[in-house]
């Protein structure tokens, strides 16, 4: 393949990785990242509604589960549930996507709660002047303000579950990162495909980091 | 589930030979404390460095810094750790050399939530009120000193949630080192589940992470406390000790940062916006 093993780049090597890290790799890396978004976009704002209406003996639990699994590994959390579920689910890109989801969930329902706590105190006194019903209260009145001012927060962490993706290659599903390491290891040579895995990351998450600054000062 | 059943079935044996393996754990906490702290200090001084250097007012200063912190949060952490590991060793005479594990373990960690905590300085260099920037006008103070000591000590009570926040991540990041050969405490914990079963094993291995987090965090807390008492924004650690055991991302402050620009990029559980 490579005649000369000591060059710092070889563009055959990268002509070849190419397609495929985009095409397969990337592909699945954007897939685990929307629908893992998706995921803790909702979750996220069940949770932080739970912890806002419940009582003490709902809400206790809840904040200590939601700090639990906010503060130990997402690797750890991903092998687990892997071993644990890998009889019963196929897909292990799925369960990938669930464990990512519920992760950035423990995240995306503190920004929520940080959201909901910046809705003035007179927004929920209009409500209840107005006796709206309280579910009505929730959806027209508080979400809408809420979620208005979270939602840079909520796209920055979109943009860091992007980047940690990756940790799926522990459970072996096949996304950029993996699809980089396979052709590094079958052809013996890592320089072009672990540096473009990189590269298409930046590519991906700078330009959005910037979209994202940009509506955090429009919001502001 | 059987596994759920099993795992109170066999607690005792279970625990017996978590007794029995106590030495490999203890070398594999080790490692990860290691990779933890050592990750930890040298993001702290690239925090500093480049954070400092993004309000310089030299241009090329500002945009090397830029580039650097741009390029650290954009490529992944694994990526960067795979590249260390993976792709160094290939690369031609002066880069291509084998590091040790531990070291590509620090370094990874360290460059990439160095890079996130250099946005972190920056944002809260950038909080400090501009009066006290005039202040060290009026006071005809060198800028070196004027950072040094009037606005430094203020950022630093400002951004040390954040950079708690940030210590947390990088320990949990901590736990992919194993795939580069450095055998931490997830390593330790996996090699226990041939005889434990798959549900005690990985309680174990998540409550020893959610400890060692909790030891960052009351750290942190008590650091916090303390600089924000030394410019007389709050008690003395000695009048407040139960804020050390206050959970992370509860700091008060967090309400009202979604509404404060200057303080959006501290927002959040991890450090908001300036993680992404």
């Amino acid at each position: 393949m490579n005649p000369e093993p000591n060059s710092w780049w070889d563009w055959e090597h990268a002509i070849a990785v190419f397609p495929d890290l985009l095409l397969q790799g990337f592909k699945i890396t954007l897939v685990a990242t929307v629908l893992g978004t998706l995921l803790a976009l909702v979750l996220g704002l069940i949770v932080a509604i739970i912890r806002r209406s419940t009582p003490p003996i709902i809400n206790g639990p809840v904040t200590w589960i939601v700090e639990f699994i906010r503060m130990t590994p997402l690797v750890v959390q991903l092998v687990f549930a892997n071993l644990v579920l890998s009889p019963y689910v196929d897909s292990s890109l799925a369960i990938g996507i669930w464990v990512l989801g519920i992760h950035y969930t423990t995240y995306m329902a503190e920004v929520y709660r940080a959201g909901i706590d910046s809705v003035p105190k007179g927004q929920w006194e209009a409500a209840t002047a107005l006796s709206l019903p309280r579910l009505r209260t929730w959806r027209a009145v508080v979400v809408p303000q809420a979620v208005r001012n979270t939602l840079p927060a909520l796209g920055n962490y979109a943009i860091s579950m992007f980047k940690e993706t990756p940790f799926l290659f522990v459970i072996y599903v096949p996304e950029l990162l993996n699809v980089a390491q396979n052709y590094g290891s079958t052809h013996f040579r890592y320089t072009e495909a672990i540096t473009l895995a990189g590269l298409i990351f930046l590519a991906a998450s700078y330009p959005t980091s910037l979209l994202i600054r940009r509506l955090e000062k429009k919001l502001a | 589930m059987d596994g759920v059943i099993g795992f109170f079935q066999d607690l005792g044996p279970n625990l017996q030979l978590v007794w029995d393996r106590m030495p490999m754990i203890l070398d594999g906490v080790q490692v990860t404390l290691l990779a933890t702290v050592l990750g930890g200090a040298l993001a702290l001084v690239i925090a500093f460095v480049f954070g400092i250097a993004q309000v310089s007012k030299f241009m090329v200063v500002r945009g090397v810094a830029r580039v650097f912190v741009e390029f650290f949060r954009g490529t992944s952490l694994v990526v960067q750790l795979f590249w260390l590991a993976f792709v160094m060793p290939q690369l031609p005479y002066p880069l291509g050399f084998r590091l040790e594990p531990l070291l590509i373990g620090v370094l990874a960690l360290g460059l990439n939530y160095g890079a996130y905590a250099a946005e972190v300085v920056r944002g809260s260099i950038g909080s400090v009120p501009k009066g006290q920037y005039e202040a060290i006008s009026a006071l005809s103070l060198s800028p070196a000193r004027g950072m040094l000591r009037i606005v430094i000590p203020q950022a630093w009570a400002l951004m040390l949630p954040s950079l708690s926040n940030l210590w947390i991540q990088l320990l949990k990041g901590s736990a992919i080192v194993n795939t580069v050969l450095l055998y931490d405490l997830f390593f330790q914990v996996e090699q226990l589940r041939d005889r434990t079963g798959t549900w005690f094993a990985y309680s174990f291995a998540l409550l020893s992470y959610y400890l060692i987090a909790w030891l960052i965090v009351i750290l942190m807390n008590g650091l916090e406390v303390r600089a924000k008492h030394r410019i007389g924004r709050g008690p003395a650690l000695s009048q407040s000790w139960g804020s050390l055991f206050r959970p992370p991302g509860t700091s008060g402050r967090s309400a009202r940062v979604v509404r404060d620009h200057s303080e959006a990029k501290l927002a959040g559980p991890m450090g908001g916006g300036g993680l992404a």
